[in-house]
């Protein structure tokens, strides 16, 4: 009772204040980010800066003796690149959430149930799917961060710790992933970038040739600098940013022709050189459509919903409840540290919920709340407070039991928390996650340890966990 | 966000058997659509015509919203030399038909699923991954 009434003093949270991975999230949700956003500040600063020198000081000569087009086409440019780039950077890329523990578990049956039963010391495949897209075998890996398997062409992108649906690049210069949702920014972004840089290249050059018609072209460059000053700057950057954004552009043009991203023509995926009858299953087959295909196509929604509010689905009022708390697992999921321990701790999790799935009847699958909800909101602040220190796998029972809570914390579908008990002693797991575990033992005040100490529960599912366990060490 | 108040009570009440998930079915590409395989969970729960019915009128829904074609094309185009502005406006053909999905979702929970015990999640609240189908325990059998 008492998770109800601190929920009700609790103002409703916003999904993004929650979200896994390593995004920045301003204005209440509406704008996303990568971590790292100096370089998309550089990028600011230099079409700013230049832009600004072109219109205070180019601008006004040519304005007035060419024609005052100019300095308005000019403007409309860089309007454009920047609504680009804005958007560009500001939107989800296409993010794909993370898996419901739910839905996790149900994978791993299936995984489970694929590679059959093996003996100690059998190495089972690595988790992959093959699917035929359009004549040609696709595989689709496993992402263990996210526990899905990826859609084809997705990709996990390390430095926003998220899979993205179509990951193209991480873009530093953008500050974001490119993906799904906004390749086409991006692509008008260094298009229009490309136009407004060749712009001004082209009408600073002219500004110093019609100057230097009139005056000479030494006395023009001597008076420059006093009088236009870096006017040699903004032929510099121009000059540069012309030959490495237009040649960005014409790759990325050839891109969308043949309909690939930038992460499969690196990997070489559907060229020739891999196999003669190689050939990429997601072209239209023309130029034209595969263009307008990745330009004008439908824009696809984001599927993160950032700025919804965090519903805990059922109440979990009474410590045996059975309603979904899927939510509550996904905040719970969602304050794991590095993906480094992620992937540890998802380790953790799978020979946890393949253990008992070997055994539960269905009755314990979709199950339920967890049996201590309490622990729930306490798991919180363990898995944020701590400081990986150096750890020795704890022999003692409460670091165990403490294992056991963690476990059971990410998986609540599993009722039978003890049965977790093998799993951590068996393990020859790398120090990483232990930390973890440890402090949880101050936080445990109101748990019962007799339920910890079952041993004959142990023995029953010993073999399947070291079964399961020799499966997972060796992915 | 599409459940009546009676599915909401029903879920706090009714305790949950199992979860069923229906995956993506990839064969034609990247676009959303879902296998059309009858789950053995459900065999004695619902009608193996009707569930598949379901899921193929899902399917198509969301073919409609990924279509390319004349419409989505000049609504591309038109977006693109507002720069996108567009859209502060009016919302893309893609959320109108996820709207329709909404509805159409949680027509069939009230009609079909909820008399039979079952409930379906709208794809969108599972990122278009899964279509989730919760059954709950069957009372009447005094389980």
């Amino acid at each position: 009772m008492e998770t109800l009434g601190h929920k009700k003093k609790t103002t409703p949270r916003r999904k993004w204040q929650v979200f896994p991975g390593r995004n920045r999230f301003y204005c209440n949700g509406r704008v996303m980010m990568a971590r790292q956003t100096g370089v998309f500040y550089l990028t600011l600063v230099l079409i700013m800066v230049t832009s600004g020198l072109f219109f205070a000081f180019d601008c006004p000569f040519l304005a007035s003796n060419l024609t005052p087009a100019i300095p308005v086409i000019g403007g409309v440019l860089l309007f454009f690149v920047l609504g680009m780039l804005f958007r560009a950077s500001f939107s989800d890329p296409g993010f794909l959430p993370r898996a419901t523990p739910d839905e996790a578990a149900d994978l791993e049956r299936q995984i489970d149930a694929a590679n059959g039963p093996s003996g100690p010391g059998y190495r089972p495949p690595p988790r992959t799917r093959e699917v035929v897209i359009n004549g040609q075998t696709v595989k689709l890996k496993y992402c263990f961060t996210c526990k899905i398997f990826r859609p084809p062409r997705a990709s996990h992108c390390s430095l926003c710790d998220n899979c993205v649906e179509r990951f193209d690049h991480h873009c530093p210069w953008v500050g974001n992933c490119v993906g799904k949702r906004n390749y086409r920014f991006f692509y008008l972004f260094i298009l229009s970038l490309s136009f407004l840089t060749v712009f001004i290249f082209a009408f600073v050059i002219t500004h110093v040739i019609l100057r230097s018609n009139r005056t000479g072209f030494l006395s023009t460059l001597k008076d420059s600098p006093a009088r236009y000053p870096f006017t040699g700057e903004n032929v510099v950057v121009c000059f540069f940013s012309v030959w490495s954004i237009v040649g960005l552009s014409g790759f990325h043009t050839y891109l969308i022709s043949s309909n690939q991203t930038t992460n499969e023509d690196i990997k070489g995926l559907w060229s020739n050189k891999r196999a003669k009858d190689n050939y990429n299953p997601y072209s239209y087959g023309n130029i034209l459509t595969n263009c307008c295909a990745a330009l004008c196509g439908p824009l696809p929604p984001s599927l993160i919903d950032r700025r919804g509010f965090i519903q805990s689905v059922t109440p979990q009022p009474v410590s045996h409840s059975n309603g979904s708390s899927m939510y509550a697992s996904t905040q719970l999921h969602t304050h794991m540290c590095d993906q480094e321990h992620c992937i540890q701790n998802t380790k953790f999790v799978f020979q946890a919920a393949a253990t008992p799935l070997l055994h539960s009847d269905p009755v314990m699958i979709g199950g339920g709340g967890p049996p201590f909800p309490g622990k729930s909101s306490l798991g919180v602040p363990c898995a944020a407070s701590l400081a990986p220190s150096q750890p020795s796998l704890p022999s003692s029972m409460p670091g165990l039991g403490c294992a056991g809570d963690m476990l059971s914390l990410r998986d609540p579908d599993t009722h039978c928390h003890h049965h977790h008990f093998p799993s951590p002693e068996e393990t020859p797991l790398p120090p990483g996650p232990m930390p973890l575990t440890l402090p949880c033992a101050a936080h445990r005040g109101h748990m019962n340890p007799a339920q910890l100490y079952d041993p004959a529960s142990q023995d029953s599912l010993h073999e399947d966990s070291v079964r399961g366990l020799v499966k997972l060490s060796s992915v | 966000m599409a459940e009546t108040h009676s599915l909401q009570d029903m879920r706090q009440q009714a305790a949950i058997a199992a979860k069923v998930f229906i995956q993506r079915d990839y064969t034609s590409g990247t676009v959303c659509h879902f296998q059309t395989k009858f789950p053995s969970e459900l065999e004695n729960r619902i009608d193996k015509q009707q569930f598949e019915e379901t899921v193929r009128t899902l399917n198509n829904l969301y073919a409609e919203a990924e279509k390319l074609g004349g419409s989505s094309y000049l609504e591309g185009c038109l977006a693109c030399l507002t720069a996108y502005t567009i859209f502060l406006c009016m919302e893309t053909h893609y959320e109108k038909v996820l709207k329709k999905i909404a509805k159409f979702i949680q027509e069939q929970n009230d009609k079909i699923y909820a008399p039979r015990g079952l409930l379906l999640t709208d794809p969108i609240e599972r990122g278009l991954r899964v279509v989730e189908v919760t059954i709950f325990e069957d009372r009447s059998l005094g389980r």
